[in-house]
């Protein structure tokens, strides 16, 4: 019996649309009109400067570790824009900027991060998940809120974010073979920032794209330039559009460069060369986009100081809550509180009475420190 | 009013939930055309459609990740583990996310999600299809975790399990499935979760068990009535968390006296916690320390010694016996 080839040799294709010093390809011009060009604009900003400002927060130990995101902002918002209000997104614990964009409030973000779990709350009709931290874990969350969509018949489709470590994990696979076999309507979109924590993507895995993987699934795979927040954008549009259509999954790879560290807890000079993070620094998203907008003249005057005055307001509102009141640990465990937990409730307010406060919990607000031992 | 073994219980509580809230869906490894390995889902798939009777791919963390992703949305997914023994694939998903998104989401989402699972030994299965291993559920903050011991109670539960807010781990004795018949009413019946029940009433000792192990206890209470003219009284738990501390406490306030039996290992299992909450609540009314009759702290020791490892008759006496004469 003859060997015989059983598919055709199958292609992995590569967008890109604005290279690193914005220069068009105006063949591939997306035609996003320009108040949503700004809009676009002001998110990735919004991101970046916010990144900045965490960082100091959490130096000064007024709030605690987080994945910073400076390089990925095209990634985010480019993807996150495609996205209507009904829609679902699921993050995994980098997408500030996409969580901006979907409406979570700074101050909330900021509370996430001291320790509080009240800024994983969303508000009652905001379709978006809270961040998750063991990784790739959300990805066969988005699977099952694309096939309740599509149990009830409603015309919502989700989004879900990984990064390039995540692709090594068994609930990554399973969620994408999942989507595959049901055909639902969810986009994966892989940030391929290069380096999970100190591992390298040479030494994450042998393929030579992250998208190719959707190909084993049977679903369609594109890798995007994710610096570009036109080509992100573009790709993710397709995707989105195809889902809506009721033609099932994709996977996008956004191949784009953690510029900053792991979480605050991080030194990635201990694994990365300067230069590499210096020829990236070349391509950053932000800058291309900039020197783009400044082309067609798009760029509004004082945006800058208008995004810090949006931020210094949130930080004030932030840090003019209160300190978080112990008790409340009891509230959302269960519907109802079981008597065991009403018993231990007790104690615990009677411990408080007798002048015994858990540590932390009597200093100013926001009285979480910096936690450095935390790696994820 | 039928006749039914636990299978078919089951089997009529999925049934009268998915005819009475479209958002009942049920997920797992062939549970459609196949009906499920024990039968339990039998007929669903005809009567509901392949889109609410999901024979999904053969992968334990996506059946778990994207039943919390449906629950997310407002359905109520019933997943079922082909074994127990085989949910430590995701048991993260369990851990992680069931029992945490209302937590994690300061109520704004919760899990309604029922996970099924068989468990137990005494059936001459392969490793990994033996196992008692509720207590890694019962110790998670976040779950509850229902066992039943007989076909009336076990669709009562179930049907209570659909019909909760939170998420239940819902482990059915594989022993027990084909064992009894019992009178099972048509018309919907719950049970509240959370209840053990008195099951025998006595005065001299009380002897706790739950699933697999409540027929056992019973059997020694009868011997020690009929040979001892001992009088234990029986507790079913039904729900091993949240524990149903009240009705423990308030028996072993009467007899003075406990024995836990459990199929689980002993070292850290439901035993501890019972015998704990015990002391906390009838300390001065102990007669005697409490005695735990478990499986031994070792792996599952493959069926053809599996009667040395399950608690068995003489050994539910032997503790009963040591105890009443302390």
């Amino acid at each position: 019996m003859p060997r015989t080839v059983l598919e055709p040799k199958f292609q992995v294709e590569h967008l890109s649309i604005l290279d690193s010093d914005g220069n068009l390809d105006s063949s591939l011009d997306p035609h996003i009109p320009a108040a949503e060009l700004k809009r676009l604009y002001r998110g990735m900003l919004l991101g970046r400067r916010l990144d900045e400002r965490m960082i100091r927060l959490q130096r000064q130990g007024r709030i605690g570790t987080f994945a910073p995101i400076k390089g990925q902002e095209a990634s985010q918002v480019g993807a996150a824009a495609t996205l209507r209000k009904h829609d679902w997104m699921v993050p995994s614990f980098r997408e500030t900027a996409a969580m901006l964009w979907r409406g979570w409030p700074i101050e909330k973000l900021l509370l996430l991060f001291a320790g509080y779990l009240e800024g994983g709350q969303p508000d009652e009709h905001q379709h978006d998940l809270p961040i998750t931290i063991p990784v790739a874990t959300q990805m066969p969350h988005a699977v099952g809120l694309a096939y309740a969509a599509q149990y009830r018949g409603d015309d919502a489709i989700v989004m879900a974010f990984c990064g390039d470590g995540a692709t090594s994990e068994g609930d990554f696979h399973e969620a994408v073979n999942f989507a595959g076999v049901w055909h639902v309507p969810v986009v994966f979109v892989v940030q391929n920032n290069q380096w999970a924590i100190s591992v390298p993507l040479k030494k994450q895995t042998h393929s030579r794209t992250i998208a190719q993987k959707a190909l084993a699934y049977g679903i369609p795979g594109l890798q995007v330039d994710g610096n570009d927040v036109l080509a992100v954008h573009a790709a993710c549009t397709e995707a989105a559009d195809r889902a809506r259509a009721g033609d099932g999954p994709t996977l996008i790879e956004c191949v784009t460069y953690r510029l900053g560290v792991h979480t605050t807890a991080d030194d990635p000079t201990k694994y990365r060369a300067a230069e590499e993070v210096a020829a990236w620094e070349k391509k950053d998203p932000l800058t291309r986009f900039t020197a783009y907008l400044k082309k067609k003249r798009l760029l509004d005057e004082g945006i800058e100081d208008e995004v810090d005055k949006e931020i210094a307001a949130a930080i004030h509102r932030f840090e003019a809550l209160g300190a978080a009141q112990p008790l409340t640990m009891f509230d959302h465990v269960y519907a109802e509180l079981p008597p065991h937990l009403a018993a231990q409730r007790e104690q615990l307010e009677a411990s408080l009475q007798n002048g015994h406060a858990p540590e932390g919990d009597d200093t100013p607000s926001p009285p979480m420190r910096g936690q450095r031992t935390t790696r994820r | 009013m039928a006749k039914l073994n636990m299978v078919k219980a089951l089997n009529l509580a999925l049934l009268q939930e998915m005819e009475r809230d479209e958002d009942v869906l049920v997920i797992g490894e062939d549970v459609g055309v196949d009906g499920g390995v024990f039968r339990v889902t039998e007929d669903l798939h005809r009567k509901f459609g392949s889109k609410r009777v999901i024979d999904s791919p053969l992968a334990e963390a996506a059946i778990i990740g994207t039943g919390v992703g449906m629950a997310l949305y407002g359905l109520k997914p019933v997943c079922e583990i082909q074994f127990s023994g085989f949910a430590f694939q995701c048991f993260h998903q369990i851990e992680n996310h069931v029992a945490r998104y209302r937590m994690r989401s300061q109520g704004r989402f919760h899990v309604p999600m029922v996970i099924r699972m068989p468990y137990g030994g005494g059936v001459r299965a392969l490793e990994h299809h033996s196992e008692s291993e509720e207590q890694f559920y019962a110790h998670i903050p976040g779950l509850k975790m229902v066992i039943p011991s007989a076909p009336r109670n076990a669709r009562a539960l179930l049907i209570s399990a659909i019909r909760d807010p939170d998420p239940v781990v819902f482990f059915e004795h594989k022993g027990l499935y084909h064992a009894a018949k019992e009178e099972v009413p048509d018309e919907i019946e719950t049970l509240p979760i959370g209840r053990a029940q008195v099951v025998r009433e006595g005065r001299d000792l009380t002897l706790i068990a739950y699933g697999g192990m409540v027929r056992l206890a019973r059997e020694a209470a009868d011997t020690l009535a009929e040979e001892d003219g001992a009088e234990c009284e029986v507790i079913d738990l039904l729900t091993i968390s949240p524990l149903d501390r009240e009705t423990l406490i308030a028996s072993v306030q009467k007899t003075g006296r406990a024995v836990i039996v459990h199929e689980a290992p002993r070292s850290f299992g439901p035993g501890a916690e019972i015998a704990t909450s015990i002391m906390d609540g009838a300390f001065l009314s102990l007669e005697a320390p409490i005695v735990r009759v478990t499986s031994w702290d070792v792996p599952f020791p493959g069926f053809a010694r599996e009667k040395g490892n399950v608690p068995d008759l003489a050994r539910v006496l032997g503790a009963a016996r040591d105890t009443l004469a302390f």
